[in-house]
């Protein structure tokens, strides 16, 4: 031991050196534990945005796109599907979309990006099955609609933008996944503008 | 030869110097009543779940393919696997009913008021783990309340904005709630939060004996010794730990030893709680759909969103707050602050008198409704959200953020009623 004076200066740098290297450390450390709970490799796989063609689609037509386990529909309306959408308003729960069932850019009256192209998860919000489509005899469930969705389970029905009718146990419009337009013929469903 | 290990043990170790300091020479107040039992039924009910917790292990399978079907099989066909699952999942009811009536009891004598505070901070941690505690819990079953309840648990993170959905997806680990969330869940409720809950308890119970059990009278026990006389002082005739007497310079008024006379105290709360508890368990394990919900005997079912979704009892209240805010964002924010300024107590209280019982009209009225208004969200909170409901849990969220506002407000200039000198 020798017996020369204290250098606080030095003591005290040589203390927040350490501590600094240390935190640096810590953090560092701890980046394996807080990284291993994102979704894993795996689950991305599972999850990640499918892509539709729909140069093909006819209008009126229906496809069922699998995305995280869940049917998305793909359907290109009619001018007279879209006219009908005016038509239910009164009849409707939510004929607004305020619930928020949808991305920010499809709350509008066709639910939609491109007004003829209509893009859901075809699960009934009452619980979970999936309402039949029906394109041309949908007035025998509410007079005087042509088409839109009815749920064979419990009578849910929905009109060609997914909105819920008034009256009927399910309580919220279908689900609009985020999707987006890659070109003209092709959709990306599960990443929009935003995520992707 | 006893005695020989003993002195041998503790030449080593001071563990009889400890029990004297924490047990047989604690001085607690002469006065305490039955709202004292409810910190060491708390401390049984931990004990409970601990044991029974890992004798559920022992058998539960955490996959999201298993961990139904290992429920079933520890119900019915583990002996006497019904009973530890029973005990495990009424013990969970039972620890929020036992700390809601600790909690209130430190509301109702002041206890959180000066020299205090850490201390009530540190039964706040307490409670808040004991909720992520419960939650995670209740998502092991994996029946379509745990699925769905966890659903809206979980999204109540998605609302804070820029982060929230990356936040919600980083705490299931995938795009919904799947194995890898009841994976992490079974880790965190297993170890993870029960060694977080007993240091907790540990830390509860060093600053608690550090400044001294409070009492319904709210006066202290522990005098500064100038030499005075004290009537009929049952403490003099024992025998407390020098470290409560700071070396003679204080003086005990009123107390006697935690140990042999509040012990047996507690083991006649112990018998009342564990009579109804039992009851429970062997006669209604379900609580009526309250202690364990109806839908939870369905095995889990992303595709089937059951008919209401309610939170288990002890949430409600709440629950209540987070769903009478129309704004999602603040109904989170009002839901964590409801909680929050629990914890301030403290502070938010500026009264120097501790207990009710010498309190103003006023705060008594105030505490009633505080405990109105709560029972009220928490009653809320169960059933469906129609617009009437919606509408009185809004009323009642104000009455229950009305308690701190009008609490700080009055206690600078309470007109209380003169403290007694002794306890009574």
């Amino acid at each position: 031991m020798s017996n020369a004076p204290v250098n606080h200066g030095r003591r005290r740098f040589l203390t927040i050196a350490t501590s600094v290297v240390g935190g640096v450390g810590a953090i560092g450390a701890a980046v394996p534990f807080i990284a291993s709970w994102n979704p894993s490799e795996k689950a991305k796989q599972a999850g990640a945005a499918v892509t539709a063609n729909i140069a093909k689609l006819e209008p009126g037509q229906l496809i069922r796109v699998e995305w995280r386990g869940k049917p998305v529909w793909v359907v290109k309306r009619t001018p007279d599907m879209l006219k009908s959408l005016e038509a239910v308003e009164a009849n409707l729960r939510d004929p607004n979309s305020d619930d928020l069932q949808q991305p920010e850019y499809a709350k509008n009256r066709h639910r939609s990006i491109k007004e003829e192209i209509f893009v859901a998860v075809g699960i009934c919000t009452h619980l979970g099955c999936s309402p039949t489509y029906k394109m041309a005899d949908f007035d025998a469930h509410v007079e005087g609609i042509a088409s839109g969705f009815f749920c064979p389970c419990h009578g849910s029905t929905y009109d060609m933008a997914g909105r819920v009718f008034s009256g009927v146990p399910a309580p919220k419009n279908l689900m609009i996944p985020p999707y987006m337009f890659t070109d003209d013929s092709n959709l990306l469903i599960g990443a929009d503008e935003g995520t992707a | 030869m006893f005695k020989n290990l003993m002195s041998w043990i503790e030449y080593r170790m001071p563990f009889m110097e400890k029990m004297n300091l924490h047990v047989m020479q604690y001085p607690a107040p002469k006065n305490f009543n039955f709202w004292y039992f409810f910190g060491s039924l708390a401390m049984l009910v931990l004990v409970n779940q601990i044991l029974t917790g890992i004798w559920l292990t022992m058998n539960f399978e955490p996959s999201a393919e298993r961990a139904f079907a290992s429920v079933e099989y520890i119900m019915r066909e583990v002996d006497y696997g019904w009973l530890i699952r029973y005990m495990h999942s009424t013990g969970a009811s039972a620890f929020f009913v036992v700390v809601y009536l600790h909690m209130f009891r430190g509301m109702m004598y002041g206890s959180y008021q000066k020299p205090r505070e850490l201390l009530w901070i540190f039964g706040m941690l307490i409670f808040l783990v004991l909720m992520a505690e419960a939650f995670m819990g209740y998502l092991l079953p994996w029946g379509q309340m745990s699925f769905w309840g966890a659903q809206v648990i979980i999204s109540i993170f998605g609302v804070i904005p820029g982060i929230g959905e990356d936040l919600t997806l980083w705490i299931r680990g995938d795009y919904v709630i799947s194995g890898a969330t009841l994976n992490r869940f079974f880790a965190l409720h297993v170890i993870a939060l029960p060694l977080v809950l007993v240091i907790l308890v540990f830390l509860h119970i060093i600053a608690l004996h550090e400044v001294g059990s409070n009492n319904p009278d709210g006066i202290d026990v522990k005098v500064p010794n100038e030499g005075q006389k004290f009537d009929n002082n049952v403490s003099e005739k024992f025998t407390f730990h020098e470290y409560f007497t700071k070396g003679g310079k204080k003086i005990i008024v009123d107390a006697i030893p935690f140990h042999p006379y509040y012990t047996v105290k507690d083991i006649v709360g112990v018998v009342g709680f564990l009579i109804l508890f039992c009851a429970v368990i062997f006669f209604a394990p379900e609580g009526g759909g309250y202690f364990l919900e109806k839908p939870n005997f369905e095995p889990a079912n992303p595709m089937k969103t059951p008919d209401h979704i309610a939170p288990v009892w002890y949430f409600t209240p709440f629950y209540a707050i987070l769903r009478a805010v129309p704004d999602q964002l603040w109904g989170a924010i009002a839901m964590f602050a409801a909680i929050v300024l629990l914890a301030l107590l403290p502070w938010i209280d500026r009264c120097k008198v501790r207990s009710v019982r010498y309190r103003s009209t006023l705060h008594k009225l105030n505490l009633v409704n505080f405990v109105i208004s709560f029972i009220v969200l928490g009653v809320l909170g169960v059933l469906p959200a129609t617009p009437l409901y919606t509408l009185i849990a809004q009323i009642a969220s104000v009455a229950y953020f009305g308690y701190f506002i009008a609490l700080w407000f009055y206690s600078k200039n309470e007109k209380t009623k003169p403290l007694p000198v002794r306890l009574s």
